[in-house]
C-alpha cells in the first residue's frame, strides 16, 4: 500500500488495484478504517478464490454459446450421415422427391428457397431503405418514435401469425384482385401464368417480405444514423437538394452497410419456416410460374419431419437442415461482418 | 446576387426539385405500405378473434372435429409449461455470457464470443428443433416438453447476452470504482452493483427474448409436439398456443379457424405488451438507445 497517504479516507481511492483482490468482509469495515487496515494484513487476496469461481461461471456460460454452435453441426452432421453417404452431391440437383421409393433429391426445395427469399428481397429492399430514409432524414421527431415502435412490433410478431393472415386474408386477396390482372398484363413472362390458387410462391414472397421489411429497415436505419452528421452538412453546403444530400452523403456512405442490412434479411427469410410452409402449397416441384405451388427447405423439415418414416428419409430431411444451417450460417457471418464495419468502429470506440 | 447566375440555378432545379419530390414521395409512401400489413393483421385478428373467444375458449380444451365448443386452456397452460422450461435454460445462460462479454471479454475471445452469439442468432428455429429433437426426442424415444423447452430455451440465449452485454456497458465505470473502492470484491461488485444497476434493462432484455420464442412453432413441431389433453407432465408431448394455433389453422374446419384466429390474438396480445412495457423501460432516460 501507500505508505505516504496524508489522510486514511484518501487510501482506498489512491489504492484500488489491490483491494480489488480482497475479500467481502471488507465491505462491513468502511466507517472504520483500523479494521480496514487490519483485515487486510490478515486476509490478503482472500477474494481471489471467489472471484476466480465467479469468472469461471460466467466463462461457462460464454463458453456454452461455443458448445451449442459446435453440438448443432455435430448433431447434423451425424444424424445426416446416412444420406451424405448414399447421394453425396447429388442430393442438391436431383429433382425427385420419391420417400416410397427412398430416392430424395432436394433441387426442388432448394429452388423454392432461393425464389420465394429472392422475390421477398426484391419487394423488401426498396421499401425497408425508404423507410429507414423516412425515419433519419424527414420524419418529424414526434412521428419518428411512433413509426419506429410500429416496425419492431411487425418484427414481433410470431410467424405463425403472419401465415395465419396469409391464408385467410392475403391469399383470398391475391386470387381476386392480384393475379387476374397480373396473369392479363404480364403472362407472356410466363412468370404469372397458370391456375390461380391465392397459395403458392407469390404469397410466400409477399409474406416473407412483411416479415423481412422491420429487419431490413431497423438495420439500415441504425446504419445511416452512423454516417457523421457533417457529411449531411457538407453536402447541403454545396447546395444540394435534399435528395442528393441522402444520395451523395448518406446512402453512398452507408452503402456497405445497408449491403449488410439485405444480406441479414436474406438470412432470416431463407430460414423462416412457419408463415412460408403456410402459404406456399407445400407441392415439391419446379416451376416457372409464381402462382404454382412450391415448397421451400424449411418447410419440408416442418412438414414431414415428424412423420418421416425411416431412418433415410429422416437423414435426408436432417441433411436439408445441415444444408440450411450452413447457407444462414455464411449469410449472417457476411452481413455481421459488413454492417460492423459500418457501425461497429464507432460503437467499439465508445464502449 | 447577379441575375445570370439565378435564372441558371432555377433552371438546373426543376428537375432536381422533381427528384427531390419524387424521393420525399418514395420515402413517404413505403413508410405507410409498411404500416398497411401491420394495422390489416391487427384488425383481422381483432375482428376475427374477439368474436370467437369466451369462457369455454379459456378454460377446455380441444373438443373432437365436428362438436362445436371447446378452448385452447390446456395449449396455454403447456405454452407456460415450455416457456419456464426455455427461460430456466436459456436466461441464467444468457445473462452470464453477456456478464462476461462485458466484464470480461473486451478481449479477442470476447469478440468471438460475440460474433458466435449472433450468429446463433441468425440460425434458423427450425435447424434448433432438430438439433433439441435428436438430443433429447431420439434418446428418451418420445416427444416432451422438455426437448421443447430446451430447443425455446437455446434460442434465448444470444438475445439476452447481447441485452446484458449493453446493458452493463451502460454502467458508469465510476460506479465500478467506488464499489471496487470499499473492498467490495470483483464477483460481488459485478453481482450487486453493476448488474442491479442495469436490472431494468437486462429484464427488459429477457423479457424480449421471451416474446420472441413465446410465438415460436418450428421448434416445438416435433420436439414439445402438441397434445389434446390436459398434461403438466414435463416428459409427455404438451401442447402449446402457437402449435395450436397452426395445426387449427391448415385444418379444414371452419370452427377449428375461428378458434386459430382467438388463439392468435391472445398470442399476440401477450407479445404487444411485453414489446410494449420494455419500449416503456427503454425510453425511460438511462436505458435510452437499449432498442
Amino acid at each position: 500500500m501507500n505508505p505516504t497517504d496524508p489522510t486514511e479516507s484518501q487510501q482506498p481511492i489512491t489504492s484500488v488495484p489491490s483491494l480489488a483482490q480482497t475479500s467481502a468482509e471488507r465491505k462491513k469495515t468502511t466507517t472504520s478504517s483500523p479494521a480496514l487496515a487490519r483485515i487486510r494484513r490478515h486476509t490478503p487476496g482472500s477474494s481471489k478464490v471467489p472471484d476466480t469461481f465467479f469468472r469461471g461461471i460466467i466463462a461457462l456460460a460464454a463458453f456454452s454459446v461455443f458448445v451449442i454452435v459446435v453440438l448443432i453441426v455435430y448433431e447434423l452432421i451425424d444424424k445426416s450421415r446416412m444420406s451424405l453417404h448414399q447421394f453425396g452431391i447429388r442430393f442438391f440437383y436431383g429433382k425427385d422427391w420419391d420417400p416410397v421409393n427412398g430416392d430424395f433429391g432436394a433441387l426442388p426445395f432448394v429452388y423454392g428457397t432461393v425464389v420465394s427469399s429472392v422475390l421477398a428481397l426484391i419487394l423488401a429492399v426498396p421499401l425497408s431503405v425508404g423507410v429507414a430514409v423516412f425515419l433519419t432524414e424527414m420524419c418529424p421527431v414526434a412521428l419518428r418514435a411512433i413509426i419506429s415502435f410500429l416496425v419492431e412490433l411487425l418484427a414481433a410478431i410470431p410467424s405463425v401469425i403472419y401465415g395465419l393472415w396469409g391464408i385467410f386474408v392475403l391469399c383470398p386477396l391475391l386470387r381476386v384482385y392480384v393475379q387476374p390482372p397480373l396473369a392479363k398484363y404480364f403472362g407472356w413472362t410466363h412468370l404469372f401464368s397458370g391456375p390461380q390458387f391465392g397459395l403458392g410462391m407469390l404469397a410466400a414472397g409477399i409474406v416473407l417480405a412483411i416479415m423481412v421489411v422491420p429487419i431490413v429497415a431497423s438495420i439500415t436505419r441504425e446504419v445511416l444514423s452512423a454516417v457523421p452528421q457533417n457529411q449531411r452538412e457538407a453536402a447541403l453546403a454545396l447546395g444540394a437538394t435534399r435528395w442528393e444530400m441522402i444520395r451523395v452523403a448518406v446512402l453512398r456512405n452507408a452503402r456497405i452497410g445497408i449491403l449488410g442490412a439485405v444480406i441479414l434479411g436474406l438470412g432470416r427469410a431463407l430460414g423462416e419456416t412457419m408463415a412460408v410452409t403456410m402459404v406456399i402449397g407445400n407441392r415439391p416441384e419446379i416451376a416457372k410460374s409464381l402462382f404454382a405451388p412450391g415448397y421451400t427447405m424449411a418447410s419440408v423439415i416442418a412438414n414431414e419431419f415428424s412423420e418421416a418414416t425411416g431412418d433415410l428419409y429422416l437423414s435426408a430431411l436432417v441433411e436439408i437442415g445441415l444444408a440450411l444451417f450452413i447457407v444462414t450460417l455464411i449469410v449472417n457471418a457476411l452481413a455481421r461482418l459488413l454492417v460492423w464495419s459500418i457501425t461497429g468502429g464507432t460503437a467499439r470506440v465508445n464502449a | 446576387m447577379p441575375d445570370p447566375g439565378k435564372s441558371r440555378s432555377s433552371k438546373l432545379s426543376a428537375w432536381r426539385k422533381l427528384a427531390n419530390v419524387g424521393a420525399t414521395l418514395f420515402a413517404v409512401t413505403s413508410a405507410v405500405l409498411v404500416l398497411v400489413p401491420l394495422l390489416a393483421i391487427f384488425i383481422y385478428l381483432l375482428i376475427k378473434g374477439v368474436g370467437a373467444i369466451n369462457w369455454a375458449f379459456l378454460t377446455q380444451t380441444p373438443k373432437p372435429v365436428g362438436e362445436p365448443g371447446g378452448g385452447m386452456a390446456n395449449a396455454m397452460v403447456g405454452s407456460g409449461l415450455i416457456l419456464l422450461i426455455a427461460s430456466t435454460i436459456g436466461i441464467p445462460t444468457g445473462i452470464g455470457c453477456g456478464i462476461f462479454l462485458a466484464e470480461y471479454g473486451r478481449n479477442r475471445f470476447g469478440d468471438f464470443v460475440r460474433f458466435t452469439a449472433d450468429v446463433l442468432n441468425g440460425v434458423p428455429s427450425i435447424v434448433i428443433g432438430i438439433v433439441a429433437y435428436s438430443l433429447v426426442v431420439l434418446r428418451q424415444k418420445h416427444f416432451s416438453a422438455y426437448s421443447g423447452g430446451l430447443a425455446l430455451g437455446i434460442m434465448m440465449v444470444p438475445t439476452v447476452a447481447r441485452a446484458t452485454e449493453e446493458m452493463l456497458l451502460m454502467v458508469p465505470n465510476s460506479i465500478r470504482e467506488a464499489a471496487l473502492g470499499l473492498g467490495i470484491p470483483k464477483w460481488r461488485t459485478t453481482l450487486s452493483i453493476t448488474l442491479r444497476t442495469a436490472s431494468a434493462g437486462v429484464i427488459t432484455g429477457c423479457m424480449l427474448a421471451f416474446a420472441r420464442v413465446a410465438g415460436e412453432t418450428a421448434p416445438l413441431l416435433f420436439t414439445a409436439f402438441g397434445n389434446q389433453y390436459w398434461n403438466l407432465n414435463p416428459n409427455q408431448p404438451t401442447a402449446a398456443l402457437p402449435l395450436q394455433v397452426f395445426v387449427y389453422a391448415i385444418s379444414p374446419f371452419d370452427e377449428w379457424h375461428r378458434q386459430a384466429w382467438a388463439g392468435a390474438l391472445i398470442l399476440i396480445v401477450m407479445i404487444v405488451v411485453a414489446v410494449a412495457a420494455v419500449r416503456i423501460v427503454t425510453s425511460r432516460g438511462m436505458l435510452k438507445g437499449a432498442s
